[in-house]
C-alpha cells in the first residue's frame, strides 16, 4: 500500500486513541476535584491533567491559571491545542479523508458523523458540567464505535495493523505519561503509608485507564499502590497496560513483517521493549526507581514510532 | 428570449410519452412524500461525506450539491442520437489534437487562425511532436449539452481537461434506487453502474509499451483540499486503484514510481486530476508543490501514460469552440450531428461591433474561464454590470465570445411551491480507450434552482439530478 495511506492510517488511530484518553483525563479529573479538599490534599488536579496530556508548557503561553475552567477549555476545544479533543477529531476526519479508500464505510461513517456532531453541537464548548460529561461520553463512544467498526470490518491486511500499531503505540504513550505524573503516590510495599489523599490518587488513575472494576478482579484486594503498578505497567491482560500493547505491536509488527516477507528495525525494537517487559519485576523496577523506568519506555516508545516511520511511512 | 422547451410537458402542454409513468406516478405521491424522501437524500449525501469546496468561501467549506429528486428522463430514441453525435464529436477532438502537436494541417488549410492556437497560453510545446499511445489525448471527456427543443441537441461546451462530476451521476442513481424502488419497478432505466469498468479498461488499453501485462493505473489528485477530492477518493475506490498525490511519486531515471510501504513500485498510467500548470515544477509552474518531478521527461520518453493528455486544454478553449463544426467536418468528413451555438468571436471587429449593440441580449464569456465565473447574462443583468463589461469587452475584446442567449429547456424539480419547471443542462462522461469510444447511457444533469435562472453550476446554486435514459 502506499506509504502515505499506511501513515494516515496510523495518525487516523493515534488521534482517536488520544482524543478518548483526553477525555478520560478530564473525566477522572472532575470526580476527583469534586471530592472535598481533606480527601485530596492541596495538590491541583487540573495542573496533573496538564501534565498527563503532555501539555503543560504551552498552556501556560496562554493561560495564567490552571483552574478548571481553563484546563477543559484547553483539553477540550481549544484550537490552539494540537492535542485538543476537538483538533484531535478534527485531525482524524482530515485523515479519514485522505485515505477513505483504505476505510471502511463504518469507520468513515463514524469519524464524519462524529466531526459533524462537534461542528454541530459542540462548536461553542459546553456551558455546565452536565453538557461537559456528555460531550466526554460522545469521545469515548466515537473511539469504542471506531475502534469496533476497525475491528469487525476491516479486511485482516496491512491497511488493519498500520491501523493498530498507532492506536497501541499511542495508548502505550498514554499509559505512560498517567504514571509518569503520579508515580510518587505508587509506592513499594514496604514504605506504604495509605491516607486517604493517595486512595483518591489511585482511583482516579485506574479511572483513566478504564481499570478500576479490572483491578478487582485481577487481584481481589483493596487497592494497593504496588498492585496499581503492577496492573498498568506489566499485566499482559490489562488491555491499557504497557506489556499488553506491546504485545499487540509486537504481533501486528511481525504480521506486517509476514506478509511483505521481511523483517527489521521496528520488529526488533519492538521485541526488545517487549521482552523487558515481560522479564521485569515489580519490586526490581521500584528498586531501580519507578519514574526512571518510565521515562525510559517514554523514550523508547517514541523510539519505535520514528523507526516505524522511518521504515514503512516514508 | 423564447419560451423554454419542457421536457415533461412539450411545447403544447401534451404530456411527452418518456414521462408518461412519472407523471402517473407524481399524482399518486402527496407532495409531503417527496419532501421527505429529499431530506433523506440530503442526510444521505451528508453521511457519505459527498461534498464539494466553494472556493473563497471559508464558512461553507465542504457543502453538498443540492439533489433534486425528480429524474430527468429521455427515451432511448433521443439518446440514440445524442450518443452518435457526442462520439462524432469526441473523435474529431482527439484527432484534431494529434494534429495541432503534429503536422498541424488544419492550420495549413487555414481553417483556424495560427495566433488562436500558438498564442494561446494552453498551447503546450513541450507537447510538439510528442506521440501518446494509440493517439488519444481525450481519455475522458465531459460535454456540456443544452437542448432547446423535441429535436436539437447543442453543445454549450467541450471538457477536454479534468472533467469533474460522474461520481455524481453514479451516486444519484445509488441513492434514487435506494429512495424509490417502486419507481425504478416502473421504468426500464439503463444502468450507469458499468462505467468504472468501462474506464478502466480504456486506461489500461492505453498503458505505454513498456508497461508489463498487467500496467499499472493510479489516480493523481491535488489532494483533500481540492473542490472535487471526493470524486477523486470515490473514483480511485470504485476502480480498485491507488489514489496518489504528488509526493507519493518519484521519478527515477525516466520512469515513474509510487513509494509504498513495500518500497517504490512503478505506475504505468496516470489518470490525473491535476491541471497541467501543476504537473511537473521542473516543466511547468516551478511553484507547484502538487507535481511531480521528472514527470514531463518519463513522459516524454513514453514509461508513463497520462489520461488526459497534456495539453488537450486547448481543444476545449471557448475560442477554438467556435471553429468546432468545421473541425468535425475536416478531419471526419462528416456533418457534426450535434450543433454549437452561434458563437460571436469578438476578436473579429465585426462581431465585436455587433456584440456591444446587443449587449443585453448576449451571454458573454471569458475565453479561458470556466465553472460560470466571469460571464455576462445580458437579459438578467443590470445597466450598471453590462457597461462595466463594456469596458471590459473593448479593453480586451481577444479574451470574449458571445452567444445568443439559449432557451434552455427545463424539467419539473422540487421547490418550496411545489413542482415548477427549472432550466437543466447535461454532462454526459465519453470514454476513449485504444479501440473504441464508449459512454454509459445518461449523464449528470445540472439544473438551475432559482427560478428563472439559467447558471447551473454547482458553485452558484445549482443542483443535479438523476438522468435517466429509457430501455426500450
Amino acid at each position: 500500500m502506499l506509504s502515505r495511506t499506511a501513515e494516515n492510517l496510523y495518525w487516523l488511530a493515534r488521534y482517536v486513541e488520544r482524543a478518548e484518553y483526553i477525555a478520560r483525563t478530564i473525566d477522572a479529573t472532575l470526580r476527583v476535584t469534586a471530592l472535598p479538599a481533606a480527601y485530596i490534599g492541596k495538590t491541583n488536579e487540573w495542573e496533573s491533567a496538564l501534565l498527563t496530556a503532555g501539555v503543560s508548557a504551552s498552556f501556560y503561553e496562554t493561560y495564567q491559571e490552571a483552574t478548571e475552567q481553563n484546563v477543559v477549555e484547553y483539553l477540550a476545544f481549544s484550537p490552539s491545542n494540537p492535542s485538543s479533543i476537538k483538533n484531535c477529531i478534527e485531525a482524524a476526519r482530515l485523515n479519514s479523508r485522505s485515505v477513505r479508500t483504505a476505510l471502511t464505510s463504518e469507520m468513515w461513517d463514524t469519524i464524519n458523523s462524529a466531526w459533524i456532531e462537534l461542528g454541530e453541537l459542540w462548536g461553542k464548548g459546553t456551558s455546565s458540567r452536565e453538557e461537559l460529561a456528555r460531550f466526554l461520553r460522545f469521545v469515548q463512544e466515537t473511539s469504542l464505535r471506531f475502534d469496533g467498526s476497525a475491528y469487525r470490518t476491516m479486511l485482516r491486511n496491512d491497511a488493519y495493523w498500520f491501523s493498530r500499531l498507532g492506536l497501541h503505540l499511542e495508548r502505550a504513550d498514554n499509559t505512560a505519561r498517567i504514571l509518569d505524573v503520579k508515580y510518587h503516590v505508587l509506592l513499594p510495599e514496604e514504605e506504604h503509608v495509605g491516607g486517604p489523599l493517595d486512595y483518591y490518587q489511585w482511583t482516579s488513575i485506574l479511572r483513566s485507564v478504564s481499570a478500576l472494576t479490572a483491578y478487582h478482579w485481577v487481584y481481589r484486594e483493596t487497592l494497593k499502590p504496588w498492585l496499581i503498578a503492577d496492573l498498568l505497567i506489566l499485566n499482559d491482560t490489562l488491555p491499557r497496560s504497557l506489556a499488553s500493547c506491546y504485545s499487540n505491536l509486537v504481533r501486528n509488527l511481525d504480521q506486517i513483517g509476514v506478509a511483505y516477507g521481511r523483517q527489521g528495525a521496528s520488529q526488533r525494537h519492538a521485541r526488545g521493549v517487549r521482552n523487558r517487559l515481560e522479564h521485569s519485576h515489580m519490586d526490581d523496577i521500584f528498586q531501580h526507581g519507578v519514574h526512571e523506568f518510565i521515562q525510559e519506555f517514554i523514550s523508547d516508545n517514541a523510539r519505535l514510532g520514528e523507526i516505524i516511520t522511518k521504515q514503512y511511512l516514508i | 428570449m423564447a419560451v423554454a422547451f419542457d421536457e415533461m410537458n412539450g411545447p403544447g402542454g401534451d404530456l411527452r410519452p418518456a414521462y408518461r409513468e412519472l407523471s402517473r406516478w407524481l399524482k399518486e405521491t402527496p407532495p409531503d412524500a417527496l419532501e421527505y424522501r429529499r431530506q433523506e437524500a440530503e442526510l444521505l449525501f451528508r453521511r457519505i461525506g459527498i461534498t464539494f469546496a466553494v472556493y473563497g468561501d471559508a464558512e461553507a467549506q465542504e457543502r453538498l450539491i443540492p439533489f433534486d429528486v425528480i429524474p430527468r428522463i429521455m427515451s432511448a430514441k433521443e439518446w440514440a442520437t445524442l450518443e452518435k453525435g457526442l462520439k462524432q464529436r469526441v473523435r474529431a477532438l482527439n484527432m484534431f489534437l494529434r494534429d495541432i502537436y503534429h503536422g498541424r494541417d488544419i492550420l495549413r488549410a487555414n481553417i483556424i487562425p495560427d495566433d488562436l492556437i500558438f498564442q494561446n497560453p494552453v498551447f503546450r510545446p513541450e507537447m510538439n511532436g510528442q506521440s501518446v499511445p494509440h493517439d488519444v489525448y481525450v481519455h475522458i471527456a465531459g460535454i456540456d449539452i443544452v437542448r432547446v427543443d423535441a429535436d436539437n441537441f447543442i453543445v454549450l461546451e467541450d471538457n477536454a481537461r479534468t472533467p469533474s462530476g460522474v461520481s455524481y451521476m453514479l451516486e444519484n442513481r445509488e441513492i434514487m434506487m435506494r429512495l424509490f424502488p417502486d419507481l425504478f419497478a416502473r421504468h426500464r432505466v439503463a444502468p450507469v453502474e458499468r462505467y468504472p469498468d468501462e474506464l478502466l479498461s480504456a486506461l489500461r488499453s492505453v498503458a505505454p509499451l513498456s508497461a508489463s501485462a498487467e500496467p499499472t493505473v493510479a489516480l493523481m489528485t491535488p489532494g483533500v483540499y481540492n473542490s472535487a477530492y471526493y470524486e477523486h477518493s470515490f473514483l480511485a475506490d470504485k476502480l480498485g486503484i491507488e489514489l496518489v498525490e504528488g509526493r507519493d511519486l518519484i521519478v527515477k531515471n525516466d520512469e515513474v514510481f509510487m513509494r509504498t510501504t513495500e518500497g517504490l513500485k512503478r505506475v504505468d498510467v496516470i489518470y490525473r486530476r491535476v491541471d497541467d500548470d501543476f504537473l511537473d515544477p521542473l516543466t511547468f509552474r516551478p511553484d507547484s508543490a502538487l507535481g511531480v518531478p521528472g514527470l514531463m521527461s518519463a513522459y516524454a520518453a513514453g514509461n508513463i501514460t497520462l489520461a488526459n493528455a497534456v495539453g488537450t486544454g486547448i481543444a476545449d478553449d471557448k475560442a477554438i469552440y467556435s471553429y468546432m463544426p468545421e473541425i468535425v467536418k475536416f478531419y471526419l468528413g462528416e456533418e457534426p450531428i450535434l450543433k454549437n451555438v452561434p458563437t460571436w468571436r469578438c476578436r473579429e471587429p465585426k462581431d465585436l461591433a455587433y456584440v456591444l449593440d446587443n449587449l443585453s441580449e448576449l451571454v458573454v464569456k471569458e475565453v479561458h474561464g470556466s465553472g460560470g465565473y466571469g460571464m455576462l447574462i445580458g437579459p438578467a443583468a443590470t445597466k450598471a454590470t453590462i457597461e462595466a463589461f463594456r469596458d471590459k469587452l473593448k479593453r480586451e475584446p481577444e479574451g470574449f465570445i458571445a452567444q445568443p442567449t439559449l432557451a434552455l429547456s427545463t424539467c419539473p424539480t422540487c421547490t418550496a411551491s411545489g413542482l415548477a419547471p427549472r432550466h437543466v443542462d447535461l454532462r454526459p462522461f465519453v470514454l476513449t480507450g485504444s479501440q473504441h469510444v464508449t459512454i454509459v447511457p445518461g449523464g449528470l444533469t445540472r439544473v438551475a434552482l432559482k427560478e428563472g435562472s439559467l447558471v447551473v453550476n454547482s458553485s452558484q446554486g445549482g443542483g443535479t439530478k438523476d438522468t435517466w435514459i429509457l430501455d426500450e
